[in-house]
């Protein structure tokens, strides 16, 4: 089997300009709906109450769950607590109620239903983590981004560093405007997702990349915008694969991961489509822009580096 | 060509060995146990309870599966193991019913626990399951209330010392200063010292209100009660410094991600994610005791009172750990707050065991006063456990003590030094604190996380596998083996080195058998385009794996680089990720590339010719 019977170099980079427009049109909506909009933030940033209740009789969790959802919450969470006949239930700070006037709505609507529970306990979680966990995940945003540089910088060649953190920003920062746009709650392990797509995709790029300097020691005539679509033709049938298996996994996690992981395998799933489309037509476009040669990449002939060994046949 | 030697084989073997060793004991599961521990640090567990315990169980016909002895540190620690929970909770109150009769004031810890149920071979050989999150396992959350009136009690204990000290420094007489609930109360013969004693004091201290009731049979008072904004700070303080000694004994349990906060005005929260001994962090949570000098009353009259049995004004009652009573006055020289250190050791003179104390600046002037005024009496170190006191040690003082650096030392075992230095170094909290909550968070959420955790794991597994093996065929077959052997190698490492799994740590690892295929898939491509440009096989096999090397390197590097920040900035839930991430990248890249290029060695390497791979359609665009 095989899926891409790719008969000549397919020509990525003739419509690098239009593309690259709407690439940059995207991106500013979304700085502009995450500017406008802002995140729908989960407790561990924004701080909420926890409640615990006593039924007389195993509690009908379910019910519990639904009566909750039916007020309106929705990154709400109701689990045992102890026994089976205590209940907990976070919720998320909804503003304008303050955390008494949030616990009385939600026993009311409780106690309404078919079994009367007992509360034993409101709690409050403060809003003064949140600000640390924001500043922690800003820094790491900049370590990862200032380490990629560096280490591409290295590897490669500062125009492709350059290429590759803008590339794989546009990714993040659509990915961030999906959740200001559809106001998806951001909690943590979206968090954590957001930065495994940052990883992700300069995975990418990184294989774009090495195949451009590959194919630019090859082709000694060719123009970089050929060997840049010649790359890509080359690496295009491994990227989808490659993607496919990984949407794959994060697919699995969105249909069997439940509520936990949901927003999580989320933030993936559009960090994978964009990462497709960005290290093919993004980063590799921009080095193309910032007008890597030949030179850049093939003239420091480094002895111990093992794929120029087999080249230099 | 495409030969390993003989090295790369038997280390490919070993790390599947191993990585089947630690990964095994997850599939044993855990097993319900009760477990005995101290409730009082004066109590030791001994390997004899196993035989105490034993009989209990044998009375009530309870039949146990396998039963431990356990000393960690100073803390024994007995555990049995049953058949089922129903067997575990009639055990407990069993237990707890014969050992301790007064159920309010338990001399034992009786716990529910769960207990790893792999053979004891394999924890012998450190191979532990994992350890899973609160998110996964549930854990223990406790609710500690802090003793506030303990906490303003102590104060105005100290507030005594200081005002009798200022007024003798002035030269103002005063006729009896005492703590009246929550004030002070300061008896004077006249108006005139009265008014000089308040000028006096008020200048010295801030933040006192003062107040001056009529006077009563020749006695003029003086009352003094600390501002609100005075109270406020000892409670906060109290919590802050109580939370503190918290942290460092929770980090003495290893616990990975703990919270403790600050709760309402005077609650502290703990929350051990993974944490079922209970008994344990109970012990180490709930052992707060606080600590108090104070001047033993050995006076003839004294003697005689205690003989009588009778308690005379100003004193107390207290008994040592032998239960021998002993006269203390009231008054409270130091409390554990001015003690910095406790440590055990010997005396430099007779090699005698002793205990060094080192006390801070304030502690150290207080001690250096008391010590010069007092040569030949006796002073005694109080420790308080849930409200109750007891005397630890009662030495006698030799000479004055002016450095802040005290010894006792006297007839006591290098053990029972061991044990009141514990104690001591126990009393630096503020307050005292009680749990007045405790719960275990239920696994029923922990379950459903796992279920939902290992099905999307599972699935996702079996889609790439399946596609692999239909894209690649034998390779794509290879290439599933390998990620097989990915998932083997990161369960056992997660499982040695014994980090927290959380839910998304486990959307890690699935996320890592996703990205762990990009290796396979380089190579596989890249050994079907050598094919393409008419390699033969073997020489395709070899190109394939080298070109595909430096990619591979390159892309895992800048992942790892992703994961490194995520460890570093992260907290909670991120950084449960972030270990199994970086984790991840690494056994990808060994079972992707070494152990893939092994199994392909091992099965094309010796055949002279082949005709063509197992590889999947090699399609050539004709040109």
């Amino acid at each position: 089997m095989e899926f891409f019977r790719i008969k000549r170099t397919i020509p990525f980079m003739r419509n690098a300009l239009a593309l690259n427009l709407i690439s940059a049109i995207t991106f500013v909506a979304a700085v502009i709906f995450i500017v406008l909009r802002g995140f729908n933030l989960s407790i561990e940033f924004t701080g909420g109450t926890v409640m615990e209740l006593t039924y007389q009789e195993t509690a009908p969790l379910l019910e519990v769950r639904q009566v909750i959802s039916s007020l309106g919450y929705t990154d709400f969470q109701v689990q045992n607590f102890g026994t089976s006949r205590d209940v907990m239930i976070r919720l998320p700070l909804l503003p304008g109620l303050s955390s008494a006037n949030q616990s009385t709505s939600v026993i009311a609507a409780l106690q309404a239903a078919n079994q009367a529970p007992e509360l034993r306990r409101v709690e409050f979680v403060g809003p003064q983590v949140g600000r640390e966990l924001i500043e922690n995940g800003l820094l790491a945003l900049l370590f990862v981004i200032l380490g990629i540089v560096a280490y591409l910088a290295v590897r490669f060649e500062w125009k492709f560093a350059v290429a590759g953190v803008i590339a794989n920003l546009h990714d993040v920062v659509i990915i961030l405007g999906f959740f200001a746009f559809f106001q998806w709650e951001f909690s943590l392990s979206v968090l954590a997702g957001v930065l495994a797509v940052l990883g992700y995709s300069v995975n990418e790029s990184v294989v774009i990349m090495d195949r451009i300097r590959e194919t630019f020691r090859k082709e000694r005539t060719a123009s970089v915008q050929n060997v840049i679509d010649c790359a890509i033709t080359q690496t295009i049938s491994r990227t989808i694969i490659t993607h496919g298996s990984t949407q794959m996994m994060v697919l699995a996690m969105l249909i069997f991961g439940g509520p936990t992981l949901h927003y999580f395998a989320l933030a993936l799933t559009i960090g994978i489509w964009f990462g497709i489309y960005s290290s093919v037509f993004v980063a590799a476009a921009i080095a193309m822009w910032l007008g890597v040669k030949r030179e850049d990449l093939v003239k420091p002939i480094k002895k111990d580096d093992t794929v120029e060994e087999i080249y230099t046949e | 060509m495409n030969r390993y030697p003989l090295w790369k084989y038997i280390t490919v073997v070993v790390a599947l060995v191993v990585g089947l060793l630690y990964t095994l004991p997850n599939f044993f599961g855990e097993s319900p146990a009760v477990q005995v521990s101290s409730a009082k640090v004066t109590l030791k567990i001994e390997p004899s309870m196993l035989d105490q315990v034993g009989a209990i169980l044998k009375q009530a016909n309870l039949e146990t599966t396998a039963s431990n002895f356990e000393i960690n540190g100073p803390v024994g620690t007995v555990r049995f193991r049953f058949k089922t929970t129903d067997e575990q909770i009639v055990a407990r109150d069993v237990i707890e019913k014969a050992l301790n009769p007064d159920p309010n004031n338990p001399s034992y810890i009786v716990a529910l626990n769960l207990l790893p149920a792999s053979p004891a071979w394999l924890s012998a050989l450190g191979a532990n399951p994992m350890y899973l999150g609160l998110d996964l396992r549930g854990g223990v959350h406790f609710l500690l209330e802090v003793d506030m009136k303990g906490a303003l009690t102590s104060r105005y204990d100290a507030l005594i010392t200081d005002f009798s000290a200022a007024l003798r420094d002035q030269k103002i007489t005063v006729d009896g200063i005492e703590r009246n609930g929550n004030s002070v109360a300061l008896k004077f013969r006249d108006d005139v010292t009265r008014e000089a004693a308040q000028n006096a004091l008020s200048r010295r201290f801030s933040n006192l209100q003062w107040q001056q009731p009529p006077p009563e049979a020749g006695s003029w008072t003086l009352i003094s009660t600390l501002s609100e904004t005075a109270v406020n700070t000892v409670q906060a303080s109290a919590i802050k410094q109580n939370i503190v000694t918290l942290h460092n004994r929770i980090n003495e349990l290893g616990v990975s991600e703990p919270i403790i906060q600050q709760q309402g005005a005077n609650r502290i929260v703990v929350q051990l994610p993974g944490v079922q001994d209970v008994a344990k962090a109970k012990d180490i949570l709930g052992r707060t005791a606080t600590l108090e000098v104070r001047m033993v009353d050995d006076s003839p009259a004294a003697t005689a009172a205690l003989a009588a049995g009778t308690t005379p004004f100003g004193l107390e009652r207290y008994q040592d750990r032998d239960g021998r009573p002993l006269l203390l006055r009231r008054q409270v020289i130091l409390t554990g707050e001015n003690l910095q250190d406790a440590q055990a050791g010997r005396d430099s003179q007779n090699q005698q065991a002793a205990v060094h104390l080192t006390l801070d600046s304030k502690g150290t002037r207080i001690f250096r006063d008391i010590t010069r005024d007092n040569i030949g009496k006796r002073m005694a170190i109080l420790l308080f456990e849930k409200g109750r006191g007891e005397v630890v040690t009662a030495p006698v003082i030799r000479s004055e003590i002016p450095g802040g650096q005290v010894q006792i030392s006297g007839s006591m075992s290098a053990e029972e030094a061991a044990d009141t230095a514990l104690l001591l170094r126990a009393g630096s909290l503020a307050a005292p604190m009680e749990i007045i909550e405790e719960r275990t968070i239920g696994p029923s959420l922990g379950a459903e996380n796992i279920a939902k955790g290992f099905n999307a794991t599972l699935w996702g597994f079996v889609g790439v596998a399946v596609f692999m093996i239909v894209y690649y065929r034998l390779f794509g077959l290879f290439s599933a083996i390998g990620l097989s052997f990915n998932v083997l190698l990161l369960l056992a490492l997660l499982s040695l080195l014994q980090s927290t799994l959380t839910l998304p740590g486990i959307a890690a690892i699935a996320l890592a058998l996703g990205m762990a295929i990009d290796a396979n898939v380089l190579i596989n491509e890249r050994i079907r385009e050598e094919l393409r440009n008419g390699e033969p096989p073997q020489r395709a096999i070899q190109l394939g794996f080298d070109r595909a090397w430096s990619t591979i390197l390159d892309s895992n590097l800048t992942t790892l680089i992703v994961g490194i920040a995520l460890l570093i900035f992260g907290s909670g839930p991120v950084r449960g990720f972030a270990v199994v991430h970086c984790l991840g990248i690494l056994t990808s890249m060994f079972s992707a590339v070494v152990g893939v290029r092994a199994l392909v060695n091992l099965t094309h390497g010796n055949r002279k010719k082949i005709l063509g791979l197992s590889i999947g359609t090699v399609w050539k665009a004709k040109d």
